[in-house]
């Protein structure tokens, strides 16, 4: 099945050269062609998801260790979910934040990790360049499963995944974030994947959670959503902390949604087709009304989930193709 | 050290006050400078060739975190003025008089005292008892005193006991737990980040109460653009305040944090191009005036975390004079304002007799091959640890041999 799509000829040089990265710790510096290579090897794998029968055998025998040191269920979920549809052993490690938080408990937490032979490993950390400092440390494949405010590099690719299957070309697309810009590490990630493959990327937020020297990432920042939204082909919202919005950086959740909730009537400001998307968990009534994250025909949020294990399943293949000896990835 | 048999430094390129460097000797007797210029040694004086290499006064290096022999004597060093935040805090005389004497026989140890009980920043510690044990100025620590009564009282207490207070210019509330300033690089990295003007902030209101109270007041670093406008402003008045700055905020930006690599997690934070320039400028025209190593030896358990969980600092004792002295390659300085930079300045503040070559200062003194390259490597320097923003660099800078009170000890 690798390389079944057909379209996908002359995208991108041939085996490993496709994407020469033994660890996937983020989406900033990827080249296009390795962003399309792994959108279009997902998709042999959305496929499979919806057979009955969801697995194959091609990861069998391989250890992958999902190592998270920040709570989270439903990315945990999906990288099991994916590495278990690949045939492979799936060990979910789930470290209390408090007891691993200081001192060398974290190299040697992946030392331990990298001496029990695994195949790859998915590491969450609250800290911002955790994975990194991880991935140095290991032999291993690692994936990062978002490190503190900098990086969620699957979530921007089952995102771009998402915007694809509904929207086609990326260049002709406007995409507005809107949130938590500052703190959200899904938002980077995005605005990586989506400048990268040529999309206009708009990013809203209130001046305190809009982080300085945005526009350097070669987005256009605003703080009216309106504004925002004109035009839009895609409308993402992202989720606000709840103690962000209760004084800290925002006065209350109501006043949050006064000026940047996703409601319907805000939502006819984008083009009449704009997709809707938020990777999740929502506070309905806030950032997205109910009646805009259920839309029929327009709201993605669920196939957002669905692409999130195809794109997990993905990069798990690619990535530990060296490792299992397939020809063209030495 | 006065028993020390005389000394006399021939062939040697004499860095004075001002000028270049002017070809002579120097003599050392009782542990003074007994003469220099153009003179011969004396019957029975031990003579050392300086090979026409600088003699320079020893460095005074104005705000260490430890004391750490061997990296100072490397780096040319022989008075370090030691910063309060200790294990025991230096806000006590006991605590000031032990560490006095701490750096017996072959180092001079100036301690800061904690100008506030245990650095909370409430509460005045006892600096008149601590000033006359030993403590030759007062510091903040490593934080910002946050509220302006407490730091009003501070600086109008320390004008009457004649004490300059050494304070770190960065308003706490702005800065919050930031651990980078806010930019392209942080916005990218996704750490928590601070505008670089909450160096600005502190800086103005601190020159206002200096101004007040008429008190001395040295900002140990100054790092952008707005805060040393502030400086350079308040000097033309006559307000009596001063400006430090370490070689990485002169010689690196922000874009050095770039792979997360704690060793560059400084405080404050390495800032933008446009205020390392502003620094360059600052050096150039004399509105800073001290540059110190800000050494700061951390190891593994305080270095090797993410970004962010990383405690700040940097092992700059041994990179302090070849970096600066790379600024006098690259035309910033020439040699004697880097010296006074490095010596006579932070001398002065701390009201010692040593720091520049005149008959009768103590005789600290430093030979210096200005040009003699090495390459800086965390693994092999002689700081307790190699957390050093530039490992790998190629730097050009040596001392050769280290004089202090008139005796060779390194």
């Amino acid at each position: 099945m690798t390389s079944a799509n057909p379209t996908a000829a002359g995208r991108y040089p041939a085996g490993s050269a496709a994407f020469p990265h033994r660890d996937l710790t983020g989406l900033a510096g990827l080249a296009p062609w390795e962003i399309l290579f792994l959108l279009d090897e997902a998709e042999q794998w959305v496929e499979l998801n919806r057979l009955p029968h969801k697995r194959v055998d091609r990861l069998a025998g391989l250890t992958i260790i999902n190592a998270f040191f920040e709570n989270s269920t439903r990315t945990l979920l999906s990288f099991e979910i994916a590495g278990k549809r690949l045939g492979a052993d799936v060990v979910n490690m789930h470290a209390a934040q408090s007891s691993v938080k200081k001192g060398e408990t974290l190299i040697d937490t992946a030392m331990t990790l990298n001496a029990m032979r695994a195949d790859a490993i998915v590491i969450r950390h609250a800290s911002s360049g955790a994975v990194q400092l991880i991935a140095d440390k290991v032999d291993c494949p690692v994936l990062n499963a978002g490190d503190g405010q900098h990086e969620h590099p699957t979530q921007g690719l089952l995102d771009a995944l998402t915007i694809r299957r509904a929207k086609g070309d990326f260049g002709k697309l406007t995409v507005t974030i809107c949130g938590d810009i500052l703190h959200s590490r899904v938002a980077r990630s995005n605005i990586h994947c989506l400048t990268t493959l040529g999309a206009d990327v708009r990013v809203c937020a209130p001046p305190a959670l809009m982080p300085a020297g945005i526009e350097a990432m070669k987005v256009t920042p605003f703080h009216d959503f309106d504004a925002a939204l004109d035009g839009a082909d895609v409308v993402m919202m992202l989720r606000l902390q709840q103690e962000r919005m209760s004084g800290q950086f925002i006065p209350s959740p109501r006043e949050y949604r006064h000026l940047y909730g996703l409601t319907l009537e805000r939502l006819a400001k984008a083009k009449p087709d704009a997709l809707i998307m938020h990777p999740g968990p929502m506070n309905r009534g806030v950032e997205i009304d109910s009646t805009v994250a259920d839309l029929a025909g327009r709201s993605a949020i669920t196939t957002q989930v669905e692409m999130g294990v195809a794109i997990r399943m993905a990069c798990l293949d690619v990535l530990t193709r060296k490792g299992r000896g397939v020809e063209g990835w030495s | 050290m006065s028993t020390a048999a005389p000394i006399t430094l021939i062939n040697g390129r004499l860095v004075l006050p001002t000028g270049e460097p002017q070809s002579g000797a120097l003599r050392c007797a009782e542990g003074r400078i007994a003469a220099l210029g153009d003179i011969a040694p004396l019957d029975g004086d031990t003579v050392i060739d300086a090979k026409g290499k600088l003699i320079a006064p020893g460095l005074v290096d104005l705000g260490v975190f430890a004391i750490d022999k061997p990296a100072f004597h490397f780096g040319g060093i022989t008075r370090a003025a030691l910063m309060p935040d200790q294990g025991v805090v230096l806000d006590k005389r006991s605590a000031v008089r032990f560490s006095a004497q701490s750096g017996k026989p072959d180092l001079w140890v100036h301690p800061l005292a904690a100008a506030t009980k245990d650095l909370a920043g409430t509460e005045l510690a006892e600096l008149a008892l601590m000033r006359d044990a030993g403590a030759k100025a007062v510091s903040t620590g490593r934080r910002w005193i946050g509220d302006s009564g407490v730091m009003h009282r501070l600086l109008s207490y320390c004008a009457m006991l004649g004490l300059v207070v050494v304070t770190h210019a960065e308003d706490a509330g702005l800065t919050g737990s930031a651990v980078a300033t806010a930019g392209e690089m942080a916005t990218r990295l996704g750490l928590p980040s601070a505008p670089a003007e909450a160096e600005a902030l502190a800086v103005a209101r601190d020159i206002a109460l200096a101004e007040l109270t008429g008190a001395r007041l040295h900002f140990r670093q100054v790092t952008t653009a707005a805060a040393l406008g502030l400086v350079r402003a308040a000097k033309a008045r006559g307000v009596a305040v001063t400006a430090g700055v370490t070689p990485a905020h002169a010689l690196l930006s922000d874009v050095a944090v770039g792979d997360f690599r704690t060793f560059t997690r400084l405080s404050p934070p390495l800032r933008a191009e446009r205020d390392r320039q502003a620094v360059l400028a600052a050096l150039g025209d004399g509105t800073i005036d001290v540059i110190s190593s800000g050494h700061d030896p951390r190891g593994p358990e305080d270095k090797r975390l993410p970004f962010a969980d990383a405690e700040p600092g940097m092992a700059g004792a041994e990179t302090l004079l070849p970096l600066t002295l790379g600024l006098v390659r690259d035309g910033v300085i020439d040699t004697a304002r880097a010296f006074a930079l490095l010596a006579g300045n932070p001398a002065a503040l701390l009201g010692v007799n040593a720091g520049v070559l005149a008959v009768g200062a103590e005789a600290d003194i430093a030979v210096i091959d200005p040009d003699k390259p090495w390459i800086v490597d965390s693994d092999k320097m002689a700081a307790a640890a190699g957390n050093t923003p530039f490992d790998k660099q190629g730097v050009q800078g040596r001392a050769l041999v280290l004089l202090k009170g008139g005796t060779v000890i390194a």
